[in-house]
């Protein structure tokens, strides 16, 4: 009955104001103190008005946002019991149901409430936490043009009702980083809807509160990151035929590049192809290339060097130590490409760091040098000057290793020095070819390599045969395999596709450098086709032994996948029990030399 | 202002066997958490904390976790609003309804219409909004102005405080200071007194020592123009 004098049809008409502001304000406030008396009404007139959402015509619209405003002048009456179902009914109210004029009015409201009283603080921040995504029936029209419109106007009221708040009461940030972390939607939830959550705490990153809040809501991100990547299943990557082997496929990559049609059954994209129908592979992908654009537009802004400190020490935390982390680990890659010599070098530097420190724990030095190896193996923005610094340290402290232990010579016991040298062996096979203008590199590199290799601790023995294999360059079959390294390059291709687009230009492919030291090869490339066979197949080889798929390499070994699967459970260096001779000294086919007489 | 004192701990840390390799950085992140937030040992919100260690031996604890006990000694500024103490803070946000008010950068206040205390009037001139007195032209309440305030409540949770401008003593500082400045002094004192009461059996182990008003007050005025 009160509220009636709130409705005025003329004002569509002529614009004109019955009552002031400061009288419906007053009005507002007589019907929630009357509450107290037991007069509910005006009152319950005022919870009708916030409950009516869907298909308001303009009159309807404009008491709704005139309704707001008074609220959010007469907050001091609103108390927390009494009014309850009026509170219930504002905090449930999402801003995507609404145009601009009442998502302002409802924000003011909002924020007018949050500072107010301590206690409505934790519930304000929620509705707006709440607002970071759409309602269920809107997640679908996200994609028009109508729909990013709303979400524009949503979003940007949001986060400036986060600021606001946060100048009034300067410690509500520290109360949003609890609300936004615990609010995170699981991966189970329908994806779209994580998306747009991420994408909010990326906002909030890069937003006006950023300096509080950021660096937490880059690490939860990057935790929810590994999460969905240890979902993936090694077995949703591997498969069981390997006849031509994903070697091949990274090579028709490079061909076709600007190929993203299925491919046949008869090419062997099966890794890709695989993930394809996975759901999660493609919400990480999404959530990744969301990454990789917050990432672009933080270097544009000149903020990535702060930001890179965060994500180095979310990957120490987080990515260095989960177990075999397929893709997360691409967005420290991207962030290094983006900046190669402030993050591209400190990168590849706090992992030298790691692994020379003999307090830190054995498993993380393990995994820092294959981090190492594969990051600068791949990383085609490196100069080839750092690369060859890094691998001078580790040279130098698999030498001083090596002058240092000369008793013990049980392989379990060195595990550290191995893949320290598999490390170095395997960055050389890629980047040798560019070594060649490096100076001095015989005198500083080379020769301290070789004392290592010839040591009796006997790397060459140990390491990962098909590593050892293609270093050495002359396809020795003798080698007992006593294996007591796991194999996990973390940086080999990516095989999540909209990932892979923004990764590849900076990418090192196996094809791009492949053998150049085969001096014999050069003088057959005008021969027949035999011949380009045999560089095939040599080729083929190669690169099947460069895949650092664990399954692949296990496969080959014509190890079943049971054991394959207690593998796994392992931590990601772990030895190989000593009963893996199981391949007992024959050398597998794979692996088999090349024929050609100068490998012999 | 009131509700700021300086208190000597002794504190008993206990930390996890995994920190023993850096003692002095576990115990001073241990410390650094408890900043901003009010603690029911100390009655009052951490500010901040100069702190020694007593013994380089530790007690080890039994059990399946043996965290190691250090002893330290401490220097802890606290905050503690009571109802009726004096609490000075920058005026952020000003409206016919209520002024929002920021204490020692931290702490957010809010003082209702219900308490402002008739003499001040709401006016909005050239799109300025402040509160004016009736009876002192020149005690004007806007924006950025420095205010002093009584102190209805304290919500220990958020660090949030209702204030009232009711008693007459309360208002803008500056205009106070120079036009009140016998009213306050006999305040000061009367308050100064009952606060060194009200200090006595605060700390975990040992005295307050309740610093003296007028550093006080330069202190926390200092910090503000800082800010």
């Amino acid at each position: 009955m009160g509220l009636e004098l709130l409705k005025y049809p003329e004002m569509e008409e002529d614009n004109v104001l019955n009552f002031t502001d400061s009288e419906i304000v007053s009005h507002v406030k007589d019907a929630l103190t009357s509450v107290l008396s037991g007069d509910n009404n005006s009152y319950n007139q005022l919870v009708g008005v916030m409950h009516h959402s869907k298909h308001l015509a303009p009159d309807e619209v404009a008491l709704l946002e005139t309704t707001l405003k008074a609220l959010a002048g007469a907050v001091s009456s609103i108390d927390i019991t009494h009014h309850d179902s009026l509170l219930s009914a504002i905090f449930s109210m999402s801003m995507w149901n609404y145009g601009p004029h009442v998502a302002d009015a409802l924000a003011e409201l909002i924020v007018s409430l949050a500072i107010s009283n301590g206690k409505y603080l934790d519930l304000c921040l929620r509705m707006l936490v709440s607002n970071f995504t759409p309602p269920p029936y809107f997640l679908d029209k996200l994609k028009l043009s109508r729909g990013l419109e709303r979400k524009g106007q949503v979003l940007s009221r949001v986060h400036a009702a986060f600021k606001k708040i946060a100048d009034y009461v300067p410690l509500a940030p520290l109360r949003l980083l609890t609300v936004v972390l615990q609010g995170m939607p699981t991966i189970y939830h329908k994806d779209r809807a994580i998306l747009i959550y991420v994408e909010n705490m990326l906002k909030l990153e890069s937003g006006e509160i950023g300096e509080l809040v950021g660096s937490t809501m880059l690490m939860a991100v990057v935790d929810r990151l590994i999460e969905l990547d240890v979902e993936i299943g090694w077995d949703a990557i591997l498969q069981d035929d390997f006849s031509k082997g994903i070697f091949e496929m990274e090579l028709e990559d490079v061909d076709d590049i600007d190929e993203c049609s299925e491919p046949d059954v008869g090419e062997f994209r099966l890794s890709r192809k695989s993930l394809a129908g996975n759901s999660i592979a493609e919400l990480l992908d999404n959530l990744l290339v969301l990454t990789f654009e917050h990432l672009e537009s933080c270097e544009r802004e000149g903020r990535l060097a702060k930001v890179f400190e965060t994500l180095l020490q979310s990957f120490q935390i987080t990515v260095l130590s989960a177990y075999k982390s397929k893709f997360t680990q691409f967005v420290i890659f991207y962030a290094c490409a983006l900046d190669p010599e402030n993050c591209g070098m400190s990168f590849a530097t706090m992992l030298v760091e790691l692994f020379v420190q003999d307090s830190q724990p054995q498993p993380t030095r393990m995994s820092a040098v294959s981090y190492l190896a594969s990051y600068l193996s791949r990383a085609k923005f490196l100069s080839a000057s750092f690369i060859c610094s890094m691998l001078k340290r580790l040279v130098d402290w698999c030498l001083e290793y090596c002058e240092t232990h000369n008793g013990d010579l049980n392989p379990n016991a060195h595990r550290v020095f191995y893949s320290g040298c598999q490390a170095i062996m395997y960055v050389l096979c890629f980047r040798m070819k560019a070594f060649v203008n490096v100076p001095r590199l015989r005198l500083q590199l080379l020769m301290p390599l070789e004392q290592v290799l010839k040591h009796k601790l006997n790397p060459l023995k140990v390491c990962l045969p098909s590593v050892v294999e293609e270093f050495s360059q002359t396809g020795k079959s003798c080698f007992s395999f006593h294996r007591v390294l796991d194999t996990f390059f973390p940086f080999d291709p990516c095989l999540l596709k909209r990932c892979d687009s923004f990764i590849r230009p900076m990418f090192v492919f196996w094809s791009m450098v492949k053998p150049t030291y085969d001096d014999a090869y050069d003088d057959d490339e005008d021969d027949g086709s035999s011949d380009d066979e045999l560089v095939r197949d040599h080729v083929n080889e190669n690169e099947d032994m460069m895949n650092g798929w664990v399954g692949k390499s296990f496969d080959e070994q014509g190890i079943d996948m049971d054991e394959f699967d207690c593998e796994l459970q392992k931590m990601s260096i772990t030895p190989k029990t000593t009963s893996g001779h199981k391949f007992g000294g024959r050398m597998p086919s794979r692996i088999r030399p090349s024929t050609s007489p100068e490998s012999l | 202002m009131e509700g700021l004192s300086v208190a000597d701990a002794n504190l008993v840390v206990y930390l996890h066997p995994s920190k023993s390799r850096n003692v002095s950085q576990a115990i001073l992140r241990e410390l650094g958490s408890w900043l901003f937030k009010f603690s029911e040992t100390f009655d009052g919100v951490l500010l901040a904390y100069d702190v020694n260690i007593l013994d380089k031996k530790a007690q080890i604890l039994s059990g399946v976790h043996p965290y190691f006990a250090v002893k330290l000694k401490a220097n802890l500024l606290l905050f503690s609003p009571k109802p009726d103490m004096l609490i000075e803070g920058k005026v952020m946000k000003l409206c016919q309804e209520s002024i929002h008010v920021i204490v020692l950068g931290f702490s957010s206040a809010i003082i209702t219409a219900e308490n402002i205390r008739g003499e001040f009037k709401y006016r909005n001139k050239d799109e300025e909004e402040l509160f004016s007195s009736k009876s002192h032209k020149r005690h004007v309440i806007k924006v950025g102005t420095m205010i002093r305030f009584l102190v209805k409540s304290f919500d220990d949770e958020i660090l949030h405080i209702t204030g009232s401008l009711m008693p007459a003593h309360t208002g803008s500082i500056r205009w106070l200071d120079r036009n009140l400045e016998e009213f306050s002094e006999t305040d000061r004192s009367a308050t100064k007194s009952r606060d060194r009461e009200s200090l006595g059996g605060k700390t975990v182990d040992g005295g307050a020592t309740p610093l003296s008003y007028n550093n006080h007050i330069k202190k926390s005025k200092k910090r503000r123009i800082a800010e």
